[in-house]
C-alpha cells in the first residue's frame, strides 16, 4: 500500500516540492498579519521532511510509530494557530495545499501516478483531519482555561465594612459554580471573622431548586459557623420561581437591595451612619 | 490515644476543646463527664470550641445536638464556637443543621454572647431594650 516510489522522490525532489507547496500555500492565501513567510517556509520543510522520513519506513496507518514525529509537529502547529486565531479553513489548507506537489510529483516521475495519488491523497486526508482534530483540543483548552479564569473572578468576596461581607453574583449560577462561591466565603468568614455575609443576587437571570438549595446551603453553613447571611436583590421573577417551586427558604433573612441589607447589617452590629449636617453642600 | 477531653471550669462557665479527632468512645465519655461537671458546677454556660476539629461525622453532629439538649435540660447555656468551613459544610450534606444550637465564629464572640444571655437570664429585672446578638440568632 504504502509508496516508497513516493518516499524516494521526495528525497531526490525535496526543494522543488517545497518550493511548489509554499507557492500553493501562498496562492490560497497565507495570513500575512497572524505569520510570516519564514515561519511558513520553516514549517512547511519541517514537516515534509517528517512525511519523507514516515514515508521512507513504509506503513499508511498513522498509529505506525513513525509517523508519530509527524504527528507531534502537526499538534504543535495546530494548537499554536487555534491560538493566534487562524480560521480552521486555514489551518486545514496548509496540510491539504501539500496534495497539490505531491500529484505533480508523481504524474511527472512515477510509473503508474494513478494509484500512487490515489493512497497519496488518502494519506493527506488522514493528515488533515488529524491537524483538524488538534486544532479543536486546542481551542477547547483555550475554553476551558478562559472557563476557569472566568471561575475564579466571577466569585469575588468583598469586605463592605469590618464585620460584613458581600459577594455579589453574576451570570447563571450552576452546582459547581454555586459550589466554589460556598467555599470562598465561609473560608472568608474565617479569615476576617465577620458576623455577616449579604449574598446578593442581583444579576443572577435565573434560578432553579438545585441553585436555590445551594443557596440555602451556604447560608446554613454560614450559620453553623456562627455568622448570619442575608440575600438580597431577588427579582421579581426570581420570587415567583421560588414561590412556585415550592423552595422553602425558612428564615432565612432576605432584602430587596443590597443597600437595604447593609443597612440591617450596620444594625446588627450596632452600628450608626450619621449624616454631617453642618457641611454645605 | 486520648482517653478524655479536658473540661475547664471558668467562673459559672465550662470550657471545652476539642483538639483530636472525635471518636464514638471519646464522644461518649465526653457526654457523661459535661452532664456530672454541669451538675457538680452548677454551670450556667458551655463552650465548645471545635475549631480544630476538620472531620466530622453524623454521629459527631448528633452528639453536638444531644450535648446541647441535655445541658438545656440543666439550665445551662452551649455554644459552639469556631467550626471549620469544610465541617460545616459536612453537616449541612449530612442534613445536620444544629437546630437551637447557638454558634459563633471564636471562642471569644462565644464568651461574650454567653455572659451576655447568662446575664440576662440572671437579672431580675425585666430588660426592655433588645439588645440580642447576631450570632445567637443565627443558631435559633
Amino acid at each position: 500500500m504504502s509508496s516508497p516510489i513516493l518516499a524516494s522522490l521526495l528525497q531526490q525532489h525535496e526543494p522543488e516540492v517545497l518550493a511548489n507547496w509554499v507557492a500553493a500555500q501562498r496562492a490560497a492565501g497565507i495570513r500575512a498579519d497572524l505569520i510570516d513567510e519564514q515561519t511558513v517556509q520553516a514549517n512547511s520543510q519541517e514537516l515534509l521532511r517528517g512525511f519523507a522520513a514516515a514515508l521512507a519506513q513504509g506503513s499508511d496507518s498513522l498509529e505506525a510509530p513513525q509517523w508519530k514525529p509527524v504527528k507531534m509537529l502537526l499538534d504543535r502547529l495546530s494548537q499554536v494557530q487555534s491560538r493566534q486565531g487562524f480560521s480552521p479553513s486555514e489551518t486545514a489548507t496548509f496540510v491539504f495545499s501539500l496534495k497539490e506537489p505531491l500529484f505533480t510529483l508523481l504524474q511527472k516521475h512515477a510509473e503508474n501516478p494513478l494509484e500512487h495519488i490515489w493512497t497519496t491523497t488518502q494519506l493527506i486526508d488522514k493528515l488533515g483531519l488529524y491537524s483538524m482534530e488538534s486544532y479543536m483540543t486546542g481551542r477547547e483548552t483555550v475554553i476551558r482555561e478562559q472557563q476557569e479564569s472566568m471561575l475564579e473572578l466571577s466569585t469575588p468576596v468583598v469586605e463592605l465594612w469590618r464585620g460584613v461581607l458581600a459577594i455579589p453574583l453574576i451570570g447563571s449560577l450552576d452546582s459547581n459554580r454555586t459550589q466554589i462561591v460556598m467555599e470562598a466565603l465561609l473560608q472568608k468568614i474565617v479569615e476576617t471573622e465577620s458576623d455577616i455575609a449579604i449574598i446578593d443576587i442581583t444579576g443572577v437571570p435565573t434560578v432553579d431548586t438545585m441553585v436555590a438549595q445551594h443557596l440555602l446551603k451556604t447560608v446554613t453553613a454560614a450559620k453553623l459557623m456562627g455568622a448570619k447571611c442575608i440575600i438580597s436583590g431577588i427579582r421579581p421573577q426570581i420570587a415567583a420561581t421560588i414561590v412556585h417551586l415550592g423552595v422553602e427558604l425558612g428564615d432565612v433573612v432576605t432584602k430587596s437591595s443590597l443597600a437595604d441589607a447593609f443597612r440591617l447589617a450596620l444594625r446588627e452590629l450596632d452600628v450608626r451612619l450619621v449624616a454631617n449636617t453642618n457641611t454645605i453642600r | 490515644m486520648v482517653d478524655r477531653i479536658p473540661i475547664l471550669k471558668m467562673g459559672q462557665y465550662l470550657l471545652l476543646s476539642i483538639q483530636v479527632d472525635m471518636h464514638d468512645q471519646l464522644a461518649i465519655d465526653l457526654q457523661e463527664d459535661l452532664t456530672e461537671q454541669i451538675v457538680r458546677h452548677k454551670a450556667k454556660g458551655v463552650l465548645i470550641d471545635i475549631s480544630s476539629l476538620e472531620i466530622v461525622d453524623s454521629f459527631i453532629g448528633r452528639m453536638l445536638a444531644h450535648i446541647a439538649n441535655v445541658s438545656r435540660i440543666l439550665d445551662a447555656k452551649v455554644i459552639v464556637v469556631g467550626m471549620q468551613p469544610a465541617v460545616a459544610i459536612t453537616l449541612v450534606e449530612l442534613g445536620l443543621s444544629l437546630e437551637g444550637i447557638a454558634t459563633a465564629l471564636n471562642v471569644e464572640k462565644g464568651m461574650r454572647w454567653l455572659e451576655r444571655t447568662v446575664d440576662r437570664d440572671m437579672s431580675l429585672e425585666p430588660e426592655s431594650d433588645d439588645d440580642t446578638d447576631i450570632s445567637a440568632e443565627a443558631g435559633n
